[in-house]
């Protein structure tokens, strides 16, 4: 096995066995053992961006591609269409319903599982990823199979005038539903590295839980907070098959933003369709830069959090 | 919290956006199939125009498109339509059946069955018609790749699959066994079955899949019309089915909206010339060929049409589950091994 | 060593409160949003009467179109658990020029509605697409095909994995790597030996996650799979068809199987996790 490795590796490149080079730092370039080679390396960011290239660059590039096929006139007309724009602010709506709402939860979901040790967390954590795995069309049909007019709720409501399913509500219990376990799967596997150290530290020295939750918990996880709530926020939006149930496509109405791509897409407004999808690619990729702003300029900061974990 | 602050603006963006609508005097809701995007929306307009003038309010007609399985399916679950102008007999059947909000005698209250408009089904082909195809017996040669959507999901590819029945059975003289081999043939020969008919379209004509697409007549006219003549052509087969897509009132939520007179009003108007004018420009038979400039119904070519309630198919009532009910004919001729 | 003390589970009631509030909402509302609507699903397909249900289950088309989705789900996630173990290595490890652009890019299959790429993915590996036309020659056909939802089910659930194992790689101490070096093991046995076991968790939650987001997807895969029965035909749109027959029932019945296939799948990754968390000491 050792064999067969150290002749995969050029041989200028490997460190012999057991030779203790870390006690005296060569002044020439030195590869340390817990890198690999420059060939290694290389390879494998090669291949990652072959991969990459492949399953996510080249269909990106085909939304653009295809949105700006029209021209530029064209792309600019068909996202400051009046039944788009309904579209855009409707989907911003729901995600500024759907999204505080289970950021208010995940973060509970994570410090109950991940500071705590009780029986059947394993369920618990399994029954916060279904969602993940249920069919997207399954996701939108329980709510109207709740409250569709044949459904459990449905007389009850319809004796009191409420209309939930193709309407808002409706857009926010499935998009609710689709985004319930990104916050909590965001928190709760580094709020488990991190133990319950620090959070004990702050209580013996006197804080109150939720102080020690706010200047510490808190201060610890924000960047995986952060995180979770930029891809619930962006699955809030993207969502097409359970909104798709529940809406009823009422044009200008009830249609989020998938939902108006898809009729575009039907009445052959290819451009059309793919400019307003732009828009949605174009919302994760800003969304996403400036989240890695922020990371750089708060590098220190970050250092400063992982060092705590430690 | 940068989050917490896009969020705010967000909300007081779309807050802002809310307030934009201007409102009208009434609101009516037609929820109705795909192909009908183009002639509803120039019809919605025609429509407003005339109930104004007549002295009416000021009234504003929201759309709602999709399968029309699954545009049936939310008026059952509670969608709020006013009128529903349906693919299918079979679909506004189900929301008569499932809700009462519909009689179960709609077809009787207006003219021609409640179809403003037919339409039948055809061949779209690629320029010059390179497999030669001209019947429906051509579409199960060798090499020929057919493009329908799934009769499961599409009400059109359902019109699609009773037109080549009404074919086989007068080709094999209503042997059973004969025109089963047929159509089980014809779907070995189909490559991609979409959901929707403006899927299978885009299939054809984007992808260059498949020789030739079974389409609703008024879909292969849009599409040479959308895509090029000088890339497609139409062929129309010896013999077809006459395919009524049904309108009708919702008087369950009319009542309870107040928008009787002006829904009612509305389904008239398909009947009148100018709404008869309009469906024959976007491609749809008039019921009242008699109100259209007979230049415009030249393009609708004379062929045999077979009617779904002809003694061969016995109407929706019956073909729906015989044909395409759970265990119907057409599971039965997708079995393995076959 | 902090990582010492914590490691082992600690049975002892934890003095920190809000155990209770915590505990209480989550499970509020799990109910609610989760519980509560699916308990619907169950009850709805249990109306079917199990008979009607079995025959509807064991059907060969059912179970052919399950077997597709879960197969194609599972080649799917483990496609994305090499690729995207992979690239969370090259993005956390290394740094080059366009990094932060790629690991922002990650993230695009969770924001494109799945119908954009469905459709995009159908324009690009169609006999005339971009890269269609570059196979169709060697005979590889990809749309239409079960190959064809191989790729789509890629797309969806690659953030899953690379966004799971990243920040627990980004955590690991360098130090353990360089005892592991300083005692003699070379580098592919340090990564090997060290450093893939502490990513075990991290992995098989993705693993579960890409797989169980996998096995439903229906917007992006309708598009690229051609849908015939028995070959492309995948189970969330034989949902769909029972749905187009107005029988919820037997619509529910598939879904209350996948459900069911679903849960336990995750339910038993979660637990190999909890044991390996146990065994391995916290993920470190």
């Amino acid at each position: 096995m050792a064999a067969d490795v150290a002749l995969s590796v050029p041989a200028a490149e490997e460190a012999p066995f057991g030779d203790v080079r870390s006690a005296a730092r060569p002044a020439k370039p030195w590869r340390p053992p817990t890198d690999e080679t420059p060939v290694v390396r290389r390879t494998l960011i090669g291949i990652a961006l072959v991969f990459l290239g492949f399953v996510l660059f080249l269909p990106l590039v085909a939304v653009f591609v295809e949105a700006l096929r029209g021209g530029v006139a064209l792309y600019w007309a068909a996202i400051t269409e009046p039944d788009a724009l309904a579209a855009v602010q409707l989907t911003l709506l729901v995600a500024v319903i759907a999204v505080p709402v289970n950021l208010v939860f995940g973060v509970a979901a994570a410090w109950a599982i991940a500071k705590y040790e009780f029986r059947g967390k394993s369920l618990l954590t399994t029954l916060i990823d279904l969602p993940f795995s249920v069919s997207p069309v399954i996701s939108g049909l329980v709510f109207v199979l709740l409250f569709g007019a044949q459904g459990f709720f449905g007389p009850w409501l319809q004796s009191t005038g409420v209309q939930i399913i193709f309407a808002v509500p409706g857009l926010v219990l499935a998009t609710l539903f689709v985004t319930f376990p990104f916050v909590a799967r965001e928190l709760i596997p580094l709020m488990q590295e991190q133990g319950t150290g620090d959070e004990e530290a702050a209580l013996s020295l006197g804080a109150s839980g939720w102080q020690a939750f706010r200047l510490v918990t808190l201060p610890n996880v924000k960047w995986a907070l952060l995180y979770g709530v930029l891809l619930c926020n962006a699955r809030a939006m993207g969502e097409f098959g359970a909104v798709s149930v529940v809406s009823g496509h009422i044009r200008g109405l009830t249609n989020t933003m998938p939902l108006h791509v898809e009729i575009l897409y039907n009445e052959y407004a290819f451009s059309a369709a793919f400019a307003v999808a732009s828009l949605l690619a174009l919302l994760s990729l800003v969304t996403l830069a400036a989240k890695s702003i922020l990371e750089w300029r708060y590098a220190q900061d970050i250092a400063a959090t992982r060092g705590r974990g430690h | 919290m940068a989050t917490i602050r896009q969020l705010v603006l967000g909300t007081a963006a779309s807050l802002m956006l809310g307030l934009a609508p201007a409102m009208a005097d009434v609101t009516i809701l037609n929820v109705s199939y795909d192909p009908t995007r183009e002639l509803y929306k120039e019809f919605n307009a025609a429509f407003a125009a005339d109930w104004q003038a007549k002295g009416g309010e000021a009234v504003t007609i929201e759309m709602s498109h999709g399968g029309s399985g699954k545009q049936a399916r939310s008026v059952i679950d509670g969608l709020n339509a006013d009128v529903v102008t349906l693919a299918l007999e079979a679909d506004i059947n189900a929301i008569a059946e499932a809700t009462g909000k519909i009689p179960a005698n709609w077809r009787t209250l207006l003219p021609n069955q409640s179809a403003p408009y037919t339409s039948t089904i055809v061949f779209l082909v690629r320029k010059g018609n390179p497999k030669g195809i001209v019947d429906w017996g051509d579409l199960v040669k060798d090499g020929v790749e057919v493009i329908t959507p799934n009769p499961k999901t599409s009400g059109g590819a359902r019109w699609n699959y009773l037109a080549a029945w009404a074919w086989a059975d007068k080709e094999y003289g209503g042997d059973r066994e004969k025109i089963l081999a047929y159509q089980r043939e014809l779907f070995r020969h189909v490559p991609v079955l979409d959901t929707g008919a403006r899927g299978s379209t885009t299939t054809f004509v984007q992808r260059q899949i498949g020789d030739v697409l079974l389409a609703w007549e008024n879909e292969a006219f849009l599409a040479l019309k959308e895509f090029g003549e000088d890339a497609f052509e139409i062929v129309v087969p010896s013999i077809s089915v006459k395919a009524e897509p049904p309108v009708a009132l919702v008087d369950g939520n009319v009542d309870a909206k107040g928008t009787r007179e002006v829904a009612s009003a509305y389904l008239d108007f398909l009947y009148t010339d100018v709404g008869q004018q309009l469906a024959a420009k976007h491609f749809y038979r008039p019921s009242r060929p008699e109100a259209v400039a007979p230049a415009d119904l030249e393009r609708f070519p004379a062929t045999e049409l077979v009617s779904i309630d002809s003694d061969l198919f016995g109407g929706w009532v019956k073909a729906q589950p015989e044909h395409f009910g759970d265990g119907g004919i057409f599971d039965q001729i997708y079995k393995p091994g076959q | 060593m902090v990582a010492a003390a914590l490691s082992g589970p600690f049975r002892k009631p934890s003095i920190l409160p809000g155990f209770g509030l915590t505990l209480g909402l989550t499970l509020a509302w799990l109910g609610t949003i989760v519980l509560i609507p699916l308990a619907a699903l169950v009850l709805k397909s249990a109306g079917l009467g199990w008979e009607a249900f079995g025959t509807l289950v064991t059907d060969p088309r059912t179970i052919s179109a399950l077997k597709l989705s879960f197969g194609a789900a599972l080649v799917a996630a483990t496609i994305n658990l090499v690729f995207g173990l992979l690239l969370a290595w090259v993005l956390v490890r290394y740094r080059f020029p366009g990094r932060r652009l790629i690991d922002a890019f990650i993230d695009l299959p969770f924001a494109l509605p799945t119908a954009v790429a469905g459709i995009a993915l159908t324009a690009l590996y169609a006999p005339n697409g971009w890269i269609g036309q570059f196979l169709a020659p060697l005979g590889i056909k990809v749309a239409y095909t079960p190959l064809g939802v191989v790729v789509a089910l890629v797309f969806v659930s690659l953030p899953f994995i690379v966004r799971t194992v990243e920040p627990v790689l980004a955590e690991i101490d360098r130090e353990v790597e360089e005892a592991a070096a300083s005692l003699g093991a070379n580098r592919r046995q340090t990564v090997f030996g060290v450093v893939l076991p502490t990513l075990m968790p991290a992995l098989l939650t993705g693993y579960a996650l890409a797989l169980a987001r996998a096995v439903g997807e229906y917007g992006s895969v309708i598009f690229i799979a051609g849908n015939i029965p028995y070959v492309s035909e995948i189970a969330p749109l034989l949902i769909v068809i029972r749905l187009e027959e107005f029988n919820y029932a037997g619509a529910t019945a598939v879904a209350a199987v996948m459900l069911a296939i679903s849960f336990v799948m995750l339910l038993v990754i979660n637990l190999i996790q909890a044991w390996s968390r146990r065994r391995f000491g916290d993920g470190r």
